[in-house]
């Protein structure tokens, strides 16, 4: 099939896995922890293509930003699923639309 | 020739966790496939030479955020029925518009792809070539994220601590000072082999000289 993997396969399976995380948005409206979880795997897809990229570019810069990423990725888990927490304590469900006391 | 087996292996691995994450009705199995797509993340992390990454993946990922969305799945009830509804009126055009994406970014990627990497076998190890740029060039952004690190900890804290609803007594010192001597001694006159009976005197209540905080 291949006899080596070249960036064209690694990039092709950073959008694949992009895009799954994009449709796990769409199918999963209604519960936000699959949505939480479908934006940790697009940001796991736009690491691993940092990460490729620095590799087949000999340097280590991809690979301090996705540092970065992997930093804010937590942090920022740890303050959705703070509220994820506080949403079912006030609503006692984790369906989104139960968050609807601004609809007019 | 192993690197291309090993690749093959990791990306199925990967897109075999997606799929468990966005396809299982029960968020726990979605939780174990996001771990199994780290994991393998991981594999391919470390099969692309930044060792010390894949090993943070693991350590970060696999053990703190998905422990994390395991913790909160426990402790939070969850219906599964309902939450799996209301998807069919977007589904053709979220997979139209997910095509799409897909379409273009594949082209993107597969045109004017760049050669092999040249293996330099001089180079530094992975932590040693992160080390010597993260603390040089980027010490100001690696203050930052830990400065992020300690935002999200406070208000992760902030946002779920209940404080009121148990009373936690501490002094007050101001009410212990200004107490008087009649709330604090009552002078009973007994009869002898009578002792101290209940209407000469009965404990004084605490809460005069402590306060509860809420």
């Amino acid at each position: 099939m291949f006899y080596t993997v070249t960036l064209s396969h690694l990039l092709v399976l950073t959008s694949l896995l992009l895009v799954v995380g994009l449709v796990g948005i769409v199918l999963n409206r209604r519960n936000i922890i699959a949505i939480l979880m479908c934006v940790e795997i697009m940001l796991l897809a736009t690491t691993l293509n940092l990460v490729g990229i620095s590799h087949f570019r000999g340097d280590v810069l991809g690979q301090v930003f996705s540092f970065f990423i992997l930093t804010v990725a937590a942090a920022e888990l740890a303050i959705g699923l703070a509220i994820v927490t506080l949403f079912f304590r006030n609503r006692g469900t984790v369906a989104i639309d139960a968050a609807d006391m601004m609809k007019g | 020739m192993l690197a291309d087996i090993l690749f093959v292996l990791f990306a199925a691995g990967i897109l075999a966790g997606a799929g468990l994450v966005i396809a299982a009705r029960n968020p726990m199995v979605s939780v174990l496939g996001m771990m199994l797509t780290f994991v393998n993340a991981a594999g391919l992390f470390i099969l692309l030479q930044a060792e010390f990454l894949g090993l943070l993946l693991i350590m970060v990922y696999v053990g703190a955020i998905a422990v994390m969305f395991l913790f909160v799945l426990m402790t939070i009830d969850i219906d599964f029925d309902t939450l799996k509804e209301g998807f069919a009126p977007y589904l053709p055009f979220g997979l139209v518009a997910a095509g799409g994406l897909l379409a273009l970014l594949v082209m993107a990627g597969l045109s004017g792809g760049m050669p092999s990497p040249a293996t330099n076998p001089d180079a530094p190890d992975n932590i040693i070539a992160l080390g010597r740029v993260l603390f040089t060039d980027y010490a100001l952004p690696f203050q930052l994220a830990g400065l992020v690190l300690l935002t999200a900890m406070v208000g992760a804290i902030v946002l779920t601590h209940r404080g009121g609803g148990r009373s936690v007594r501490r002094q007050d010192i101001g009410a212990q000072i200004m107490r008087e001597k009649a709330d604090a001694v009552t002078i009973t006159k007994p009869k002898i082999g009578a002792g101290v009976t209940p209407e000469h005197w009965s404990p004084k209540p605490v809460e005069k000289t402590t306060k509860s905080r809420g």
